[in-house]
């Protein structure tokens, strides 16, 4: 305990506190992390009140007042909600396959391959593959699955692709982690007590998956909302997926109106951050309920 | 009492082997385990106890042989449906369930009706003395607590048989000593069937009727208590069951039970053990409560004192031949390092193994 | 794990891995798409090109600058990798080491920049760094891509220096070594494994950074990821077969500092300590 000896000078009275020449160590790196991170946030939200015409509101006003600005928040989670359920839905059963395998290096190698590689290759790489002469509608016509190409690009369905194949690696080697992580005893246990497959991922698995899925949820739903190569390259970009970062963008660095940049860029953050409560208070609800539903 | 097993006669371990790739872990084991029985497997790691354990639960498929319940082969069945409770070494509580949850689950996938569920559970928990604890979860109980929750968890359904893989091992010594006497009382109190795993000599000697000794994957030897700490049938089962000093040599004589055994230059007599004749290379097995410091200086072992140490009651010490041969001894009055002192050792209690170790 | 070898059981596996390998081989494709492509002399009605040659390649180069962009991407790039070492690795001992006041707040402001999404704060910073002259030029792009960077080293490293017993640390004193005998006989070699292991990732990461460099960067100041976007969205101007050849040549530099950097750490250490 600190200066329990009478003569405690200041600085052992601070390294008893853990406060030393190490501790400063940390300060380069928070300085740099505060003036290029939550200074730019700070700026931007004073500078989105700061318009360059009319009241401190009228940014947002401008905003919801223009359909064209504000449907992009509905064109933004109209994309972004589906592709992260359905990754987190196909990462899921995946998942608990790949845990039993021995050798899962290869498939984790490959899968972290689009990942790396980032959306603006992905993109041009589906613009190829995905376009009406390209091997994918070649390979539906042969098969008879389809009797014409279907459009793939310069729509919502592009983009979708772009997005579930970047960001189901990551969706899925997150919960690979929390699926790896669940002690192989308890479903052990759970045979040994009479509960069947489907019966020990109800009652043992989810209820401990549902804490990490949730986490796992709200990260690749952020990556997902912020779009922007993919959505331009692949999509309609003046139409149905015309996202709000695309708003943003244009409005700081095509009509150079940074002050509106940076309300939209608020409000993207702001819309992010409310999905991101709405479900960790959903993921509260579920884990109480599961606890004191079960009678016992 | 309202907690009791399900009734059942013998459990057979027909020729059962269990290969992992080209590791042979379990080689053809026979083994009957009769109702009311708390039978140990014992044995060092990697012997395949705990193999053989979650073989019986159903946890590891079987490459040969047969499990058989009251003659019905169970081998084919997944673990939920053989019925066996099952304690595990890390205990596998359910971290996301209450104590009473933990202990219900069983008879919640049995489709057990609440009042009867509700009552079963107030008795286990009653049995394994956890009052008051039922609405914690796992992660606020102590270690000696969870493991009294696994084993509530484990009997609540009245299984037939209870399997135990060493449950104690991750608790401190003197929690160990204290659970391992709950232990044998639950199993009385609920006239149940266990099969315990472990690599403690003294845990399998202090709570079991019978002890099953396996060695790399094979049966060694199968007895009571007694039988395995008077008359090991081999080499390795008495070096299990503590018989440290080992003194290597030749066969000199051999009839009616017992033999001599010329080591270095000196003559030991004892128990004959195993297909001894003379001549054969062969080994003295004894006890270090057996061998004492001598005051005759014939037939004794010459030997220096390497350390002494003060066990209360007595002194234990380690001592080493000229030739090199390190020996465990006991004596009422220390010696000092560097004495050299001569030891005997009592010829009923040495046993004379050949010295392939095996059968 | 317990094995279910039931028909059901059966299915449903042979179903799941069914799925994963079509996934699987849409990326093959896609990617083999754009390598045949950028060999192909014309590619238009025909499961494959009529003809093959390495033309694009070349003009690529030429018309791309990709010698310049190249060469300023690794500028970048190395720069980024050796800042994050110096500000990274000195907070990651420090908070690996000491428990004080403020601790979690400081370790929630290095968790924020790698949850958040880069086009997120990168709207906000990029307004900065115009507004401060920063924007378009070299060290705006380099401060950037920083602001993921740091943080990833110090998360990623602190469960490493965490794993290294403090103890050896003091026996090291108390057989007399001072601070930095310390570190350059003992802590060095043992952390420099593990943050070699950081930087490889963070190499890779900031060459396939695309959102905080597109915000920032001027016409001398694009990575290669930059410029390649660039070129498809003027893809009407260019022809096809030269973009995918930029697209090669990305995809190449990049995966051949992924696989260096596989060999030493685990494929899931990419995506980082998110969480």
């Amino acid at each position: 305990m600190a200066s329990s000896a009478a003569n405690a000078t200041p600085r052992q009275k601070l390294a008893a506190r853990g406060l030393d020449g190490v501790t400063l160590l940390t300060l380069p790196a928070a300085l740099l992390i505060m003036l290029l991170f939550i200074y730019p946030f700070a700026y931007g939200l004073y500078l989105s009140f700061a318009p360059k015409a009319g009241g401190w509101l009228a940014n947002y006003i401008a905003f919801f007042s223009d359909p064209y600005l504000y449907d992009t928040i509905a064109a933004t989670l109209n994309i972004s909600l589906p592709v992260t359920l359905v990754s987190l839905i196909l990462a899921l059963p995946i998942a608990f396959r790949v845990r039993l395998l021995k050798r899962q290096r290869l498939l984790t190698t490959i899968l972290v391959i689009p990942i790396t590689l980032g959306t603006v290759l992905v993109a041009e790489g589906l613009l190829n593959y995905l376009g009406p002469q390209g091997w994918f509608n070649r390979t539906l016509l042969w098969l008879g699955i389809i009797s014409h190409p279907i459009r793939l690009l310069h729509n919502y369905w592009g983009v979708f692709a772009s997005l579930l194949i970047t960001g189901f690696p990551f969706t899925f080697l997150l919960t690979l982690s929390y699926v790896s992580g669940i002690d192989p005893a308890l479903e052990k246990a759970a045979a040994t007590l009479g509960a069947n497959a489907r019966r020990r991922f109800l009652h043992i698995f989810l209820p401990l998956l549902v804490p990490g899925l949730a986490i796992n949820f709200c990260l690749s739903f952020v990556q997902n909302f912020s779009v922007f190569p993919s959505a331009v390259l692949l999509g309609a970009p003046a139409g149905e997926t015309r996202v709000i970062s695309i708003a943003a963008y244009q409005a700081a660095f095509e009509h150079f109106d940074y002050s509106m940049g940076s309300a939209i860029a608020i409000i993207m953050g702001a819309v992010q951050l409310a999905v991101v409560v709405a479900v960790l208070a959903a993921r509260r609800l579920f884990y109480r309920g599961s606890v004191s539903g079960a009678k016992g | 009492m309202t907690i009791a097993s399900s009734r059942f006669d013998t459990l057979s371990l027909d020729g059962v082997s269990r290969n992992f790739g080209t590791v042979i872990a379990l080689d053809s084991i026979d083994l009957t385990i009769r109702r009311g029985e708390f039978v140990a497997l014992l044995g060092p790691s990697g012997c395949g106890k705990s193999t053989t354990l979650n073989c019986i639960a159903g946890l590891l498929a079987i490459t040969a042989g047969q499990i058989l319940l009251d003659g019905k082969r169970i081998d084919m069945l997944r673990p939920e449906d053989r019925g066996f409770g099952m304690v595990f070494q890390n205990y596998a509580l359910f971290p996301h369930l209450t104590v009473r949850q933990n202990i219900g689950f069983g008879l919640k996938m049995r489709g057990v009706p609440k009042a009867e569920t509700s009552r079963r559970i107030d008795e286990a928990v009653r049995l394994v003395r956890l009052q008051g604890q039922e609405a914690k979860l796992p992660g606020q109980l102590s270690g000696g607590q969870q493991q009294r929750v696994a084993i509530a968890r484990a009997v609540v359904i009245e299984p037939p048989l209870v399997l135990m893989d060493e449950p104690l091992s991750n608790l401190d010594a003197k929690l160990r000593l204290e659970m391992r006497a709950e232990i044998r009382r639950i199993h009385n109190e609920l006239d149940a069937t266990t099969i315990y795993v472990t690599h403690d000599q003294d845990e399998a000697l202090s709570l079991a009727d019978r002890i099953v000794v396996l060695k790399d994957g094979v049966i060694r030897q199968v007895g009571t208590p007694h039988e395995l700490y008077q008359t090991p049938a081999d080499r390795d089962v008495a070096e299990f069951m503590g018989y440290r000093n080992q003194m290597p040599g030749v066969c000199s004589a051999c009839a009616n039970g017992r033999a001599s055994i010329l080591t270095g230059d000196r003559v030991m007599s004892g128990i004959a053990r195993g297909d001894l004749s003379v001549g054969d290379a062969a080994v003295a097995i004894f006890r270090p409560d057996d061998l004492a410091v001598s005051t005759r200086q014939e037939g004794g072992i010459a030997a220096t004192v390497e350390a002494i140490e003060y066990r209360g009651r007595e002194y234990v010490g380690t001592a080493r031949t000229p030739d090199g041969l390190p020996l465990l001894f006991r004596a009422d009055k220390p010696v000092d390092a560097g004495n050299s002192v001569c030891l005997a050792a009592d010829p009923a209690q040495v046993l004379i193994f050949p010295a392939s170790g095996g059968r | 794990m317990i094995r279910d070898t039931t028909i059901g059981a059966r299915l449903w596996a042979v179903a799941v891995w069914t799925l994963t390998g079509f996934f699987v081989l849409n990326i093959a494709a896609m990617m083999a798409t754009v390598i045949t492509s950028s060999f192909s002399t014309r590619w238009l009605q025909s499961w494959l090109p009529q003809a093959y040659t390495t033309r694009w390649y070349i003009s690529a180069w030429r018309e791309f600058q990709l010698g310049d962009v190249l060469l300023t991407t690794f500028q970048i790039v190395f720069t980024v990798v050796a800042l994050s070492a110096l500000f990274g690795v000195p907070a990651a001992y420090a908070l690996a080491r000491r428990d004080f006041p403020g601790k979690r707040l400081l370790l929630l402001l290095f968790l924020l920049p790698l949850l958040v999404p880069p086009m997120t704060f990168g709207i906000p910073l990029a307004t900065v760094l115009y507004q401060v002259g920063l924007g378009g030029t070299f060290w705006g792009v380099v401060l950037a891509n920083l602001v993921p960077s740091v943080p990833f080293v110090v998360m990623v490293l602190i469960p490493f220096i965490e794993q290294i017993d403090p103890k050896i640390e003091a026996a090291a004193r108390v057989f007399g070594a001072n601070t930095f005998q310390l570190f350059r006989h003992i802590l060095v070699p043992m952390l420099t494994p593990a943050v070699l292991a950081a930087l490889l990732l963070v190499l890779v990461r900031t060459i396939a950074m695309f959102e905080l460099t597109f915000l920032t960067a001027g016409p001398t100041s694009q990575t290669l990821v930059v410029a390649l976007y660039y070129s498809v969205f003027a893809a009407g101007v260019r022809a096809v077969q030269s973009i995918d050849a930029m697209a090669v040549i990305y995809t190449a530099t990049t995966l051949i500092w992924l696989l260096i950097a596989l060999r030493f750490v685990n494929p899931t250490q990419i995506i980082g300590r998110a969480h």
